[in-house]
């Protein structure tokens, strides 16, 4: 008996080794904004080049930079765009650059689970600040209800909800409040992961989602898709010119409209708080970050054909899941950037 | 005197009924953890389960196969690693063994066994992924094989010492050199025991999270051979109980079924294999 | 010259009584070599994993020294790393999961082992045994999607109601939070305390008890005054067995304890563990400093289990020592 389940086992392992690598595999890994969005790219990606599959896990965009840098996986996600600290840090650990190709834009939205409350709420950059800062903790507060007249808001605490990881949507919600509150910007700051003075911590915006979902009189944050897709209502917010925009892809696009025209050549810019009336203040572009130098060249072709792919047939899928395409500008510009990978 | 005799009886009657409780209340947890999972996890196990990959987010009809062919490679390795560690270890420690390299053999061991799952993810992280610059099956493996060894070891010398000394001074006698007593008189007189130390082993690694996100880290696709990442049962769980889904969260009740399903089995057919009459008796 | 190989039978073992040469000839000492060299190796791996550990936490042990300890800020962007908090989280967590379980653990192996007859006492032990082996990331579903309401919508609000005037149960009932994680671990160490304290109670000698009955005592007062004090080093030790897995669970604990990483009295508050904040944040800890002082958590994770598990194991074997008779005459 021993002898025939060494046989058996042994034929398994060889069976499992050998019925290997004739698939091109590529792991990335990054930002959960997108992940309804790539996730859909890579499935339909895969069936028009079956021998091809890529790999993308949502573990935040704090987690899609760290990896790329250390060279466990063959590129990153993000939507807060490196700094110039991790650009060098990549830089001197591999000894050449790291490039940002934009993928599509989305909105982060202020979404809540407030028994008896189905209305669209108004939310003021200071209500916003406010309650992330853990000084207004009821729903009724004046902050809150002077911009919802005709709501009535119950007198519950606000249960707030933010990221547990480093987070390129959590980056695009700080920036955004750094930039409409001094207090937050001193005390808190932007970045992927900061210290949040109140609130749960849900894993993935996909954590943050079931724990909003999950949890009467929670307040969180999430790309528009998110909130969507599992029908929870979401919040207008006021933007710079004074008006409350509720996100929408024109209301994104509309943000990204200037920074389109004036777009850098690494493609990182901010565009949260963007001026317009129609702008949607808490907008923001993510990127696919892409080794400028590759050792294996199958899997540099392969993404460079995947990324031609995004950019035009890939645009197509956006809509439909909740995030704007990209300015026809910044797609020429990228276009043209993709030589830049050797 | 006898009032107060009634209150001590009375107590007693009352405290050890309490026990009994006790004892009750902790049983009936695990067939409502399986009663649970069964009504759950037995209304989303369906075709598309074992037969599918992971579908888009948000869309519906996906399946885990990548995630169980995942866990059965992960696993596969984990014991092919730990397990020869483990035993020829044992066979050390039991039959040449003695002495200060023994007690220290022991001692790691026992340290290892008591090292925090997400510490051994880590270590595995740091040893086996960064410097190869890849997750992977292989490190997956590692990390899940470094588990299984301490109690592989421990529980496999225990059997080997137990074959009683007339088996073993009989094939002496024969004239049999040490090795050869071991391979054809001792290790086939502790078979059982030894199967049972393994397959607790393998039982107690398959439901292993902590140590995988940092090495196989996790596929929405196959992974072809052992050098790429893939995806696994327990971790597959993990990631869609916190989704806002509800087609996850069916699957995530359906894969836990699966799981414990198989975990219980392993452990009732280890118990049934030692308790079937070991060949030898346990001191 | 050597001995030639005669192998005259001898009471004993044969190593030593013969030459080097003709024990390989017959493959000992080579089977020997083979043998020592994977025993080496569990000693190996295990001296390289510490090292890897002290290694690995260089930068925040000379940044922060022992402020790490004592500091609860935990601030990626500006690069202060206190671990308060998750230790904090550990200990209430671990707190509350023995607050429940050792009573009912203790209570249920005394039945077992002093009042259920030997098949019900072994079949029940059966299940308990199987109980213990239900992975973690189980008992994390079910505690998302069952402990957890129930938390919110009943547990929660009752407590708050009846006991709301201590501080450890004010704030609102998020339903995820300390006591939540408690819970779910206390579910998850019962099998431990349950089937040590149950085999070191077995282990206590029969005159023991028949000496306190003689004497008068009932039945309850013989197992609580006199067998369970004298296996109480045992029990103990499945205490610490037990405190030792509550402390190192992650992914129960991550799923239900709100990744929040404050200290707070209240045991409604959402918190943080060691294991729930490395599972977290590992894979994306940026900076050198905060990757590492995620590995000196580890490391001060695996002291604690380290000196628990020894603790333990101390304390079983020498109250089984003293069950079985070695210990006096």
């Amino acid at each position: 008996m021993k002898r025939i389940s060494g046989l058996f086992l042994a034929l398994l392992v060889l069976a499992v080794v050998v019925l290997a690598d004739n698939a091109l595999s590529i792991t990335g890994a990054g930002a959960t904004f997108p992940y309804p969005m790539y996730s859909k790219w890579f499935d339909e990606y895969h069936k028009k080049n079956s021998n091809l599959s890529i790999n993308y896990q949502s573990i935040g965009s704090g987690g899609g930079i760290k990896q790329v840098t250390e060279g466990t996986v063959d590129f990153g996600a993000s939507d807060g765009p490196m700094n110039d600290e991790q650009l060098k840090a990549y830089a001197d650990k591999h000894g050449s650059g790291i490039l940002h190709f934009p993928t599509v834009m989305g909105a982060v939205v202020p979404f809540y689970n407030i028994p008896g409350v189905t209305a669209e709420l108004n939310f003021t950059p200071e209500a916003l600040a406010g309650i992330y800062l853990g000084k207004i903790t009821k729903w009724n507060d004046p902050a809150i209800a002077g911009a919802n007249k005709g709501v009535s808001l119950p007198a519950n605490d606000i249960v707030v909800v933010h990221r547990a990881e480093g987070s390129g949507t959590t980056f695009c919600w700080t920036d955004y409040l750094s930039k409409v509150s001094e207090e937050w910007k001193a005390k808190v700051g932007k970045g992927g992961s900061v210290n949040w003075p109140v609130g749960l911590g849900g894993k993935g915006s996909e954590g943050v989602t079931g724990t909003v979902k999950n949890t009467p009189n929670s307040i969180g944050y999430v790309e528009l898709t998110y909130a969507e897709s599992n029908k929870i209502p979401y919040g207008n917010v006021k933007n710079a010119a004074g008006v409350f925009v509720k996100a929408s892809l024109s209301a994104v696009s509309a943000a990204a409209a200037g920074a389109a025209k004036d777009m850098p050549d690494d493609f990182r810019v901010s565009i949260t708080d963007a001026p317009g009336k129609a702008s949607y203040p808490i907008s923001t572009f993510t990127w696919l970050l892409i080794p400028q130098k590759f050792t294996d060249t199958a899997k540099r072709d392969a993404i460079k054909g995947f990324v031609r792919w995004a950019l035009a047939d890939g645009q197509g899928y956006a809509e439909s899941l909740s995030y704007a395409k990209l300015p026809k500008e910044v797609v020429a510009k990228e276009l043209k950037a993709i030589d830049k990978i050797q | 005197m006898n009032s107060r005799l009634r209150w001590r009886k009375f107590v007693s009657g009352f405290m050890l009924t309490m026990t009994g409780v006790c004892a009750m209340i902790s049983v009936s947890v695990l067939f409502f953890i399986l009663g649970y999972l069964l009504f759950h996890g037995g209304t989303s196990i369906s075709w598309n389960f074992f037969t599918k990959l992971p579908a888009p987010v948000g869309e519906t009809g996906g399946g885990m196969a990548n995630a169980i062919v995942g866990s059965g490679k992960l696993l596969l390795l984990a014991t092919l690693f730990g397990v020869p560690i483990g035993f020829f270890g044992a066979i050390y420690l039991a039959e040449f063994g003695g002495g200060p390299i023994a007690f220290v053999v022991r001692y790691a061991a026992d340290l290892l066994n008591g090292v925090p799952s997400i510490v051994i993810g880590i270590f595995a992280y740091a040893l086996a992924v960064l410097p190869f610059k890849h997750f992977s099956t292989l490190a997956g493996g590692f990390a899940l094989g470094l588990m299984m060894i301490p109690i592989t070891l421990r529980s496999t010398e225990e059997f080997l010492r137990a074959v009683p000394r007339a088996l073993r001074e009989g094939a002496m006698a024969l004239g049999a050199s040490k090795w050869k007593t071991i391979v054809s008189v001792i290790v086939p007189a502790a078979y059982r025991g030894i199967l049972t130390a393994i397959l607790l082993a393998f039982a107690r690694v398959a439901g292993e999270t902590a140590p995988l996100l940092f090495t196989a880290f996790g596929n929405r696709f196959w992974s072809p051979g052992l050098n790429q990442p893939t995806a696994s049962l327990p971790a597959m769980i993990y990631n869609y109980a916190i989704s806002p889904y509800d087609d996850w969260h069916r699957q995530a009740w359906a894969a836990g079924l699966v799981l414990l399903g198989l975990i219980l089995v392993i452990n009732i057919l280890a118990r049934g294999i030692l308790s079937r009459g070991i060949s030898v008796s346990r001191s | 010259m050597a001995t030639t190989t005669t192998t005259v039978p001898s009471a004993g073992p044969v190593v030593g009584s013969r030459s080097f040469l003709s024990r390989l000839r017959d493959g000992d000492e080579i089977a020997r070599m083979i043998t020592f060299l994977f025993a080496a190796s569990v000693v190996l791996v295990t001296l390289l994993l510490v090292f890897e550990l002290w290694q690995g936490s260089v930068l925040p042990r000379h940044k922060f020294g022992f402020n790490f300890f004592r500091t609860s800020v935990w601030d990626p962007i500006f690069d202060q790393f206190g671990a308060l908090p998750f230790i904090y989280g550990t200990l209430v967590t671990a707190g509350v999961s023995l607050l429940i379980a050792v009573p009912l653990g203790i209570g249920a192996a005394i039945f077992l082992a002093e009042l259920a007859p030997a098949r019900i006492s072994d079949t029940l032990e059966f299940f308990i045994d199987l109980l213990a082996a239900v992975p973690s990331v189980i008992y994390g579903l079910l505690g998302v999607f069952v402990v957890v309401p129930l938390m919110r919508v009943y547990i929660q609000p009752a407590l708050k109601s009846t006991l709301g005037f201590l501080p450890l149960f004010q704030g609102p009932a998020y339903g995820v939070g300390f006591l939540t994680a408690g819970i779910v671990l206390a579910i998850m160490v019962i099998p431990y305390i349950i089937s040590v304290s149950r085999e070191v109670l077995l282990s206590v000698p029969r005159d023991q008890r028949e000496a306190a009955l003689s004497l008068g005592s009932t039945r309850w007062e013989s197992t609580w005054k006199v067998v369970v004090p004298f296996a109480r080093g045992g029990i103990m030790g499945s205490i610490f067995l037990a405190l030792a897995r509550a402390l190192g669970e992650t992914m129960a604990v991550t799923m239900v304890i709100g990744n929040n990483p404050i200290v707070s009295a209240s045991l409604f508050s959402p918190g943080y563990s060691i294991a729930a904040v490395i599972a977290n944040e590992l894979t994306e800890a940026t900076s050198n400093l905060h990757y590492q002082a995620l590995i000196e958590l580890g490391l001060v994770l695996f002291i604690l289990t380290f000196i628990l598990n020894g603790l333990a194991r101390l304390l079983i074997v020498a109250t089984s020592q003293k069950g079985s008779g070695m210990g006096h005459a």
